[in-house]
């Protein structure tokens, strides 16, 4: 006790108490803040109504009763099955704040919920169904051709190295790097929000697991000439330059003059 | 200053540059013999290293595969060939640097000297002397005196330079366009009536109910790859380059033309009309075109309009129709010249 | 003479050999003690110089590998993820001097990086050498070789980086043939001709390589040799300080002081190069792909030398003018022949300027502190502002992408500050510049503040000044009181009319904006009373200091009591506590 009583004026004991407290805050939050998704209801009959329940709770307020669409929401009659696993599969829907576009965020709904919720929709009007693994099988893809394809149709938003680019009005394109299989042939065949349509007759699904092969080629890729400084060219090596070489360089200078003592 | 130190302070004689009359303070290697051989040690250990990571370097060279990557903290996957030749090359060369210069900074005398300036104006009899011999040199030469040598001299040197001009004409020789000047050139590319829209890359003929509303295609003429091995370059790619977009009829404002689209098909070029950079960033719940070189932004639904960033003039706009066999098909070429504007363009 | 070792008795009978051929005996006598002024600052030239030899050195061992052909080919090397593809034989081979050469990417990097830091070094040089007016007489010429130099860097670095025909560079040489299309009348002639005929057509890449590697480095070199040349002769600027005048050098003999330390940083300079080659990727083609007219990356920027440019074309709104038939693109020509057009103009002829309106045509060997030249420094930090604010316009979609803004507001945001910012600078510049001269001169006047508080026996606080030591004397005295040139008289004195009237009072004018505003150094005679002054209100100090070491303790204002067992000076008390 002395010993922290001798310290108690000491001004590290100030923040020590600030992180203590923050800590304490946070941690309990967390901890009983546990966000449960809603347990399915046991009267629930089929994938269909049970995904036509969740959708009425938390998504028709802006899409609509008949997933209609409103004025703060898009129908969605025809966007399939595939449209709902992908926005909600990766957290976009349900929106978390108005903005220039939809955040990938933490999933709200569990796998089973968001299957349920893709095939409600899918009742309502015939769209894009969610792709089999066989779909999304990129092994004997031809990863040249996927990278030829990739810069074609893919690198003018999302970059030549997959990480993301800006888009009008503050939206974005984003990053690859940790997109899946599903969710890139999802987003190619839906396109989500700026993103155009890719369909199957102009991009026919080989050509689709080629780009997909490519993607997953630039997500495992080494970096062969050393530190990668995030493959967004020019700007990041100047950046890089300007502040970590030249420091050094000056700070070789600098010593040079210094009188020895 | 005329006492000597350990290391040298010399006095100023025989061309030795005099001590300056600025105050200097001892280093410790200058006093204590155990400090100047601590640094000599350290010196020497230096460039001891360095040629150390040459040999490394060599046993690298030889051992380590082109193609082997390792794990490495901060860096990731890198390839080991690069990182441990740059390494080993890098430090070695650098104790070399700093070897020599603690050498000056610890053991060589660090006592300033002065050296005198000198007026850069060379003394008054030198330029007299110049001067005198210009004038004898023009009285001799008589380039004053003789008007006529000196005038077609002149007109000689001065269309010395006129043949090396004119051999700079043929950088471009146009047998390929015949007596087609630049501009004309730039006015045409492939599309024609009837020329099939074809897939870039897969060369894949079209129809219309290929393209879904919010569909997006880089597209280019059906003998792009035919005119290519013919012509062993990319130009014709470079001028002919369109998109297809897709948007429901109805919201179509404007066009170039009436009826270019087909059932809401429209087809743009790819090339901006800003400084030439090709534009495939299509964002389809705006309908915008957005350039990713300097941000120009066209708006499809409405006649290829520039709505923002520095491009002046609309997206060209190809018309388009179907053929016989339901294909998509250019009605013609372009209206005006795709890309960069130039002088001549009107 | 000491012993002579055998390496010394054949070094001195080469010197002879060639003494005897040469007359070189002369040279060495009076160089070999050539007295160089040490600074750091004025090694930032050498970085350029040593960074331009690494690139000369790794340029060569990449011309042995390089192939500048646009033939295409189907490229068959080691690297799978554009196996099979088709592509121009000069990306092939660069792709094979990475993956498929032992240390070629090494190489390669080095290349790159230091041609970065050679273009940076100049860049910075260049303020150093404008910011201290080492430009002045004797020295413009030499500064308008290093603006041709600088310019040259940039010519250099462009042409280089275009070289392997990637996606990322062959996108800036498009934009090149629409820049240079858009100029009046020539445009598409000049296109045409550049690229031998349509773009991109096949011979660009082999017309850039020996562009890149014989035309502008031999001018490079050539111009530098003169650059040095003339550093030599007219020998080095210096900054002021004791012992220092605007007729001598005071620093290091060549032999052996600087020879080793400039030497060395030679080594260091060449071993930063080497290390970062090494360990940090740029310019990644096989990420990029191969060139193709009809494809484009997000996210394009050019390096970073030509980035105020590319912001210059984004900036710009689309000014278009249809006269006659004919058509001018004010968007293209403005940021892209005349505003660099102009800056490297002004840039060239700014020594001339200033000499016009000084007047001043005695030479400078004494650097000027930048706070000694308000309106130029101030002028110095506008034109850097601009350049600023034009290199983050051009990276303003990858500063949207990374910090989630719309670059829409950033241009409108970057635009505007165009207008605003660079002024503003401005005039804060030189508020603070006079500022300090206004701090130096009570400096002079009054010493240096030296942080110690006094209380005086009746209660007052003071704080105690020290008198200037003798470098700081000479820095603050070195500097020159230039006055503004004289209004001119309409008429002389016999009433005939002033001809050049209106160029000298224009002349006159800008030098009242130069040098209107100054604050003059006191008078030797005001320094010498302030210095003593000050130094004998410090001396009423000493007891006290006196005190702090005195092994006897007597009851004093402020003194501790001193019990037995207690450490006998106060210092030693305070440290026991």
């Amino acid at each position: 006790m002395k010993f922290l009583a001798a310290r108690r004026r000491n001004p590290l004991v100030a923040l020590g108490l600030l992180l203590f407290a923050l800590f304490a805050v946070g941690g309990g939050y967390a901890a009983i803040a546990n966000i449960q998704p809603a347990q399915a209801s046991a009267s629930s009959q089929t994938q269909v109504e049970e995904g036509k329940r969740l959708y009425l709770a938390g998504c028709s307020s802006c899409h609509g009763m008949a997933a209609q669409g409103t004025g703060n929401g898009p129908t969605l009659l025809g966007v399939g099955a595939a449209a709902v696993d992908f926005q909600v599969g990766t957290g976009r829907m349900p929106l978390a704040a108005p903005g220039a576009q939809a955040v990938a965020k933490m999933p709200s709904y569990n796998e089973t919920q968001v299957a349920a919720l893709a095939a409600y929709i899918a009742s309502l009007a015939p769209g894009p169904a969610i792709p089999t693994a066989e779909d999304t099988r990129f092994e004997n893809a031809d990863v040249a051709q996927g990278g030829v394809l990739f810069r074609t149709n893919c690198a003018q938003c999302h970059q030549a190295a997959g990480q993301g680019g800006a888009l009008t009005q503050g939206k974005w394109a984003p990053n690859l790097m940790q997109a899946t299989p599903k969710q890139m042939l999802e987003a190619m065949i839906t396109g989500p929000q700026s993103m155009p349509v890719f369909s199957d007759a102009t991009l026919p699904l080989k050509d689709k697991q080629a780009i997909i092969s490519y993607v997953n080629n630039l997500q495992n890729a080494s970096s062969p000439g050393g530190l990668d400084l995030g493959r967004l060219g020019p700007v990041t090596e100047g950046l890089f330059l300007w502040t970590a070489v030249f420091a050094a360089l000056i700070a070789a200078a600098v010593w040079i003059g210094i009188k020895a003592r | 200053m005329t006492d000597l130190t350990p290391h040298g302070n010399t006095p100023a004689k025989l061309g030795y540059s005099p001590v300056a009359d600025v105050p200097h303070v001892l280093r410790v290697s200058d006093t204590d013999p155990a400090a100047a051989k601590r640094a000599e040690r350290q010196i020497a250990s230096m460039f001891l290293l360095s040629m150390f990571l040459v040999v490394v370097f060599i046993v690298a060279f030889c051992t380590i595969d082109k193609d082997t990557n390792v794990y490495i903290p901060v860096f990731g996957e890198v390839g080991f060939l690069t990182i441990v030749l740059g390494f080993t090359s890098g430090v070695s060369i650098l104790l070399i640097g700093t070897g020599a210069i603690q050498w000056a900074k610890k053991l060589m005398p660090d006592v300033e000297v002065v050296q005198m300036r000198h007026e850069m104006t060379s003394p008054q009899d030198a330029t007299a002397e110049a001067a005198a011999n210009y004038e004898r040199g023009k009285d001799e030469s008589g380039f004053a005196r003789y008007k006529i040598i000196r005038r077609t001299l002149i007109g000689a040197m001065a269309l010395f330079p006129v043949p090396l001009i004119f051999l700079l004409r043929d950088l471009w020789s146009s047998p390929a366009s015949g007596t087609l000047t630049p501009d004309e050139i730039l006015s045409h590319t492939l599309w024609k009536k009837g020329e099939r829209i074809v897939v870039d890359e897969t060369y894949q003929p079209i129809r219309p109910e290929d393209l879904p509303i919010g569909g997006l295609v880089s597209a280019v003429p059906a003998n792009l790859m035919e005119v290519q091995e013919v012509d062993g370059n990319l130009n014709a790619r470079g001028k002919a380059a369109i998109i297809l977009v897709r948007m429901e009829p109805q919201e179509i404002v404007a066009q170039q033309g009436d009826g270019w689209d087909y059932q809401g098909i429209v087809a743009y070029s790819k090339i901006c009309t800003h400084v030439g950079c090709p534009i495939a960033l299509y964002e389809h719940r705006t309908h915008h075109l957005l350039c990713p070189c300097h941000q120009s932004t066209f708006d499809l639904a409405n006649a290829g309009a520039v709505i923002f960033g520095p491009a002046a003039r609309n997206m060209p706009q190809l018309p388009i129709g179907v053929d016989s066999e339901g294909y998509l098909v250019a009605m013609d070429d372009f209206n005006q010249p795709i890309g960069p504007s130039f002088w001549e363009r009107g | 003479m000491s012993t002579t070792s055998p390496v010394e008795t054949t070094g001195a009978a080469g010197a002879t050999y060639l003494d005897q051929r040469l007359g070189s005996n002369k040279f060495l006598a009076r160089n070999l003690g050539k007295v160089f002024p040490d600074h750091w600052s004025f090694m930032l030239g050498e970085i350029a110089l040593y960074s331009f030899i690494v690139v000369l050195l790794t340029g060569t061992y990449l011309t042995l590998f390089f192939k500048p052909s646009m033939v295409e080919l189907v490229y068959d090397g080691s690297y799978v993820p554009l196996k099979g593809i088709q592509m121009s034989e000069a990306y092939s081979s660069t792709l094979d001097i990475s993956f498929d050469v032992r240390g070629g990417l090494l190489i390669r990097q080095m290349h790159h990086w230091s041609a970065l830091i050679f273009v940076a070094s100049m860049t910075v040089h260049m303020f150093r050498v404008f910011f201290t007016g080492a430009f002045r007489k004797p020295r413009e010429l030499n500064w308008i070789l290093g603006v041709v130099l600088v310019t040259m860097g940039l010519g250099a670095g462009f042409t280089g980086y275009s070289l392997p025909d990637d996606l990322l560079s062959g996108t800036g040489l498009q934009i090149i043939r629409g820049i240079v299309q858009s100029i009046p009348v020539i445009g598409t002639w000049g296109a045409f001709l550049l690229f031998g005929g349509e773009f991109p057509g096949t011979d660009i890449i082999s017309r850039l390589y020996p562009i890149h590697i014989l035309l502008i480095p031999g001018l490079i070199l050539a111009l530098v040799t003169f650059h040095l040349l003339m550093v030599f002769t007219q020998k080095h600027t210096q900054f002021p300080g004791p012992g220092r005048t605007n007729d001598n050098v005071v620093g290091y003999p060549l032999l052996p002081v600087y020879i080793a330390k400039a030497g060395g940083f030679f080594f260091i300079v060449f071993g930063v190069i080497a290390l970062i080659g090494g360990l940090v990727s740029i310019n990644p083609i096989w990420i990029f792909g191969p060139y193709t007219p009809d494809q484009v990356s997000a996210g394009s920027q050019p390096d970073w030398y030509i980035g105020w440019l590319d912001g210059a074309l984004r900036l710009m709104p689309n000014l278009e003018s249809h006269i006659a038939g004919f058509t001018l693109s004010w968007n293209v020509l403005i940021p892209s022949v005349i505003i660099p057009g102009l800056l490297f103009t002004l840039l060239g002829a700014y020594p001339f300027i200033e000499q016009l309106v000084t007047g001043d045509k005695r030479e400078h060997h004494l650097l000027d502190r930048p706070r000694n030249a308000p309106t130029r420094t101030a002028l110095g930090v506008t034109a850097i502002t601009f350049y600023l604010l034009l290199f983050i316009g051009g990276g303003n979609d990858i500063i949207a992408a990374a910090f989630n803004l719309s670059y829409n507001s950033i241009i409108w945001f970057l635009r505007i500050s165009l207008l605003i910012i660079p002024p503003l600078m401005f005039v804060l510049t030189r508020r603070i510049c006079l500022g300090l001269q206004r701090r130096d001169n009570a400096k002079l006047l009054h010493g240096y503040e030296a942080g110690r508080i006094l209380r005086l026996p009746h209660g007052e606080f003071i704080e105690a000044h020290e008198p200037l030591s003798v470098k700081q004397l000479a820095v603050i005295t070195s500097k020159n009181d230039i006055a503004p040139l004289p209004m001119p008289q309409k008429t002389d004195i016999d009433g005939v009319k002033n001809k050049r009237y209106q160029i000298e009072n224009l002349r006159s004018k800008v030098s009242h904006f130069f040098y209107g505003e100054n604050i003059p150094l006191p008078s030797a005679a005001e320094i010498a009373a302030g210095q003593a002054h000050v130094a004998h209100e410090a001396a009423i100090e000493a007891p006290l200091h006196a005190y702090e070491d005195a092994d006897q303790i007597e009851n004093f204002h402020g003194g501790v009591l001193h019990h037995p067992g207690m450490a006998p000076t106060n210092a030693a008390q305070q440290d026991e506590r």
